[in-house]
């Protein structure tokens, strides 16, 4: 199965973030590097709003996202509440 | 006065993200009258691609331009507060070594201008393509490029205070040998059109190769102390997410509007990739050798980000025909040498390169060995010994020889032939009459698809053959010219401390120094 990931600048709201992710998706691998960090999942990985917000004790707008990323594969799916990424073939 | 105040309507139902994708990216063209569709959009269908339907683009993100100029702000903001920090405080004596930052003066000389150029190149396709959905992520894209250029040349602008080197990129890129690697790669693009384009630089350098460069070499600079390449490396990068996610829409979008499109796309696939790969031999020399303190080598960023993230992403093109690119195999079995190969030949050519060059130390050759188990002490570690005895006994090995260069990727034949690391790898082509160079099947295939285009190549080597590269005070005819030093002086390299070898070198001193008095009064 082929693999997604996604990475973020190491900083207080990404902490959160991959809390959220880790959270939600059972299977996904963080892999700390230097001031930076990635999370890999098979197959798929979901943000939900409502658990990035949970994290956060604030309201969040998934489109924050930008400001941490730092890259990404997949195909992106984005809705307000959901930011999914996938590969077609399994 | 008084207000008279309306009772509030039923406060407006906020839109959704598709839906205020759709407002603001749908509609906002018309079918010109005056002038007949296709002479406003002259570029849109010499290529031979056909398009349908504009309507069925999609940018994934759905990132609007309100939205972008907030996120945008956001970023900026964030950026030169670190960039600010790091230079009141002396940031600079945080670094690992001093060597780090000849990975930084190749940074600055071989990709800030490209950012430029990518600036340039997207806000030209965006012009060319008659769908507005692909139109506003151009225009993203090449606010973004123009961007990453600005904040690379002002964080590294505090080096050039300090340290040697880094006064006088854009004059270099134009000229150095090396950099017309990195300057002539998007030449080739820009001058492509604007659906090669596309593929070339927003599908195979965006996607498949991008992550290379900024991901396991930023994540470098901030293990080595350098906040400021950190924080405009992931600030550029986190836009490289959406360019990737463009690069992604442009290649399905091609492949669904049109059959007919798949041989061409292929083609383009084939030959972007090979280009590409090319260029980043400059990044596996930076991982490899230029990191003092390394973060992951060439053949790991290559399993994860190539191997893995491209073999992912092409087992997914699948589904419209679309293979690997051909030269895929190649890049995987070479990622065992290519920054050893690299290394060495800067390692050669010093005097000609402004920034400075060492044989690894004994740690770092057994880092390598560590690494590269089954290359570095067979085939590398001999001449790096050999080159430390040289200069140890006073007699530095410096190649006065020009190289011949590879027609296409204009990089010295340096590299070896498959399966066989003890052998350069030539190929020959003809055409109209004249013989042509290229340093693999790769380069040699691109050149003999388009050799109208790569017969006009500027290469160095044969510019300065031709007398070109010297400055308006050169006189060849005075009985000591020397016209390796007047090819030098016209990059306005400063002779004896830009290209001087690091042991010994200004900024080693200055380093030292400095660093000394950090805690001295
Ligand atoms: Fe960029
Ligand atoms: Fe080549």
């Amino acid at each position: 199965m082929s693999t997604v990931f996604i990475a973020f600048q190491t900083n207080e709201t990404s902490r959160m973030i991959v809390e959220a992710i880790t959270d939600d998706n059972p299977e996904a691998v963080v892999n700390e590097q230097p001031a930076m960090v990635k999370v890999d999942a098979p197959g798929t990985l979901t943000v939900h709003r409502a658990t990035v917000e949970d994290k956060l004790g604030r309201s969040f707008d998934l489109q924050e996202l930008h400001v941490h990323l730092i890259t990404l594969s997949g195909h992106i799916d984005e809705s307000d509440d959901e930011f999914t990424l996938s590969w077609n073939a399994n | 006065m008084t207000m008279t105040s309306e009772p509030t309507p039923a406060a407006k139902k906020k839109l959704g993200l598709k839906e205020r994708y759709a407002l603001m990216t749908r509609g906002l063209d018309w079918e010109t009258t005056y002038q007949p569709m296709e002479k406003v959009f002259p570029y849109a269908t010499y290529e031979g691609i056909k398009i349908h339907d504009w309507d069925a683009w999609q940018d994934p993100f759905r990132l609007t331009m309100d939205a972008y100029w907030k996120y945008q702000a956001e970023k900026e903001q964030k950026l030169y507060a670190i960039m600010d920090a790091f230079a009141q405080n002396n940031g600079h004596l945080g670094l690992t070594d001093a060597r780090y930052l000849n990975s930084l003066k190749l940074f600055l000389t071989g990709v800030s201008p490209l950012e430029y150029m990518a600036h340039r190149g997207f806000a030209h396709v965006g012009r060319a393509m008659p769908g507005v959905g692909a139109r506003v992520a151009c225009q993203m894209q090449s606010l973004d490029e123009l961007r990453h250029a600005q904040t690379q040349i002002h964080s590294m602008s505090n080096y050039n205070k300090l340290y040697d080197g880094f006064h006088s990129w854009r004059h270099m890129h134009d000229r150095v040998w090396y950099l017309s690697v990195p300057k002539s790669f998007f030449d080739d693009a820009i001058t492509a059109g604007p659906f090669e384009f596309m593929i070339a630089i927003g599908f195979s350098f965006e996607y498949v190769l991008t992550n290379l460069l900024f991901v396991p070499f930023i994540s470098g600079a901030a293990y080595n102390g350098d906040m400021g390449a950190m924080a405009f490396g992931f600030s550029a990068q986190s836009d490289e997410s959406r360019h990737m996610t463009l690069g992604l829409e442009a290649i399905k979008f091609m492949l669904e509007q049109d059959p007919d499109n798949l041989p061409i796309v292929q083609r383009w696939i084939d030959k972007w990739f090979w280009r590409g790969y090319r260029v980043l031999t400059l990044v596996a020399m930076m991982l490899d050798y230029m990191l003092p303190k390394k973060v992951m080598s060439w053949k790991e960023a290559w399993e994860i980000y190539a191997e893995e993230n491209g073999g992912a992403l092409f087992a997914d093109l699948a589904r419209y025909g679309i293979r690997p690119p051909l030269g895929w195999q190649q890049a995987c079995d070479d990622k065992e040498h290519l920054s050893h190969q690299a290394w060495s030949t800067f390692y050669q050519y010093q005097g000609a390169a402004p920034f400075h060059t060492w044989v690894p130390s004994p740690e770092d050759m057994a880092w390598e060995a560590e690494k590269y188990p089954n290359t570095f002490d067979q085939y590398y570690r001999p001449r790096f010994e050999y080159w430390a005895e040289q200069e140890a006994a006073g007699t530095r090995f410096n190649n006065a020889t020009l190289p011949q260069l590879c027609q296409v990727c204009q990089i010295p034949m340096l590299f070896t032939e498959p399966g066989d690391p003890t052998r350069i790898c030539y190929r020959e082509s003809e055409y109209d009459g004249e013989t042509y160079h290229t340093c693999s099947d790769g380069c040699q295939a691109i050149f003999d698809h388009e050799p109208e285009k790569y017969v006009q190549a500027w290469l160095p080597v044969h510019q300065i053959y031709q007398g070109h590269c010297f400055g308006p005070d050169a006189d060849p005819t005075s009985p000591d010219f020397n016209p390796l030093l007047e090819v030098i002086k016209w990059y306005r390299m400063d002779v004896g401390t830009d290209n001087a070898p690091y042991e010994g070198s200004r900024d080693q001193e200055n380093f030292q120094a400095w660093k000394a008095m950090q805690t001295k009064n």
